[in-house]
């Protein structure tokens, strides 16, 4: 009795830890964005996703708009909203919460794909950037 | 001994639910008290703190009423010409607790005076728009608004430097140069 008492804990014990250790990083999220898009991880280029962050686009009042507009040229450096409240770095290696919650990054890929290139990106596209951030010091 | 048992297993009872009115977090946020027409109650819902303080102060549900914020959350895929969409369950429950704590839900005084002169079927989709604030900042210039410590008159925390406390009280401003 007392010894499967103790193993079931001891089973709940490694779930809740199993659970924990389950927070995304920038490495699993780069793996389910190649593999959504079908391709290896290899194939993902930071070259690609600092151009996808540098790259202007048309925006409103004819005023052009980049990722860089907001989180400014430098990612390691904290950028600011239209507002004007400060946004935290996007480059993990100043702001180590970056890509740990696949829902947080999929909500703002959703959001600010549309605002600035009037669509969604593809997995391909949001795996390049995170692979050039994360590789960004 | 029975009664011993009986009384620790009362108190244990009476204990725990106690514990559990405290702890647990109304769904429309807790009101703690109100500080007068410049203060605001302290709530607190975490969706709400979350999610409407990603991109500015999350302005207080007392700042318009009922009608705009139901305006306001059936839009946010175009918010002030941003994507802010969310997922129709958080849109749901941070509109409930905004709907709860509004303007004309009389629950503030500070609502009770964004209230005042406002036409009953008006649903202001900006809270600089409300007669109220426009009054309220009737002395502060142009140029003071577009400076680039300011930003926009969206900036609360700009000047009024306890905003995201709830604090509005003149003496807490501090305009930028």
């Amino acid at each position: 009795m007392i010894k499967s008492l103790f193993r079931s804990s001891l089973a709940m014990l490694s779930m809740v830890s199993a659970v924990a250790m389950a927070a995304d990083s920038p490495a699993s999220l780069m793996a389910h964005y190649a593999a959504t898009a079908g391709v290896p991880v290899s194939a993902l280029s930071a070259t690609r996703g600092e151009t996808l962050y540098r790259t202007e686009h048309p925006g409103r009042n004819a005023q052009a708009v980049s990722c860089a507009s907001c989180h400014t040229a430098n990612p390691t450096q904290p950028g600011r909203t239209r507002v004007g409240k400060q946004i935290e770095p996007l480059a993990p290696a100043a702001n180590p919460q970056r890509f740990t919650d696949a829902a947080k990054v999929e909500k703002w890929f959703r959001r600010n794909c549309t605002d600035v290139l009037q669509r969604e990106c593809s997995a391909q596209e949001k795996g390049d950037f995170i692979a050039w951030l994360s590789q960004t010091k | 001994m029975n009664y011993l048992l009986r009384g620790i297993g009362v108190v244990t009872t009476v204990g725990m639910i106690s514990l559990l009115s405290f702890s647990l977090p109304s769904p429309s946020g807790e009101a703690r008290g109100d500080g007068g027409s410049n203060t605001l109650p302290r709530l607190t819902h975490k969706n709400w703190q979350q999610e409407c303080a990603s991109c500015h102060i999350a302005y207080a549900p007392a700042f318009l009423p009922k009608a705009s914020w139901r305006r306001v959350m059936g839009g946010l895929d175009q918010h002030f010409g941003e994507n802010a969409s969310l997922d129709p369950v958080t849109q749901a429950d941070i509109l409930r607790f905004l709907e709860a704590n509004a303007a004309d839900a009389g629950t503030s005084r500070m609502g009770n005076r964004v209230m005042q002169g406002m036409d009953a079927k008006a649903a202001p989709l900006r809270v600089t728009e409300t007669r109220w604030f426009v009054r309220k900042h009737d002395e502060v210039s142009r140029a003071v608004w577009s400076r680039k410590s300011v930003g926009s008159a969206a900036n609360c925390a700009a000047c009024h430097r306890q905003a995201e406390q709830g604090v509005f009280d003149e003496d807490t401003v501090n305009i930028p140069k």
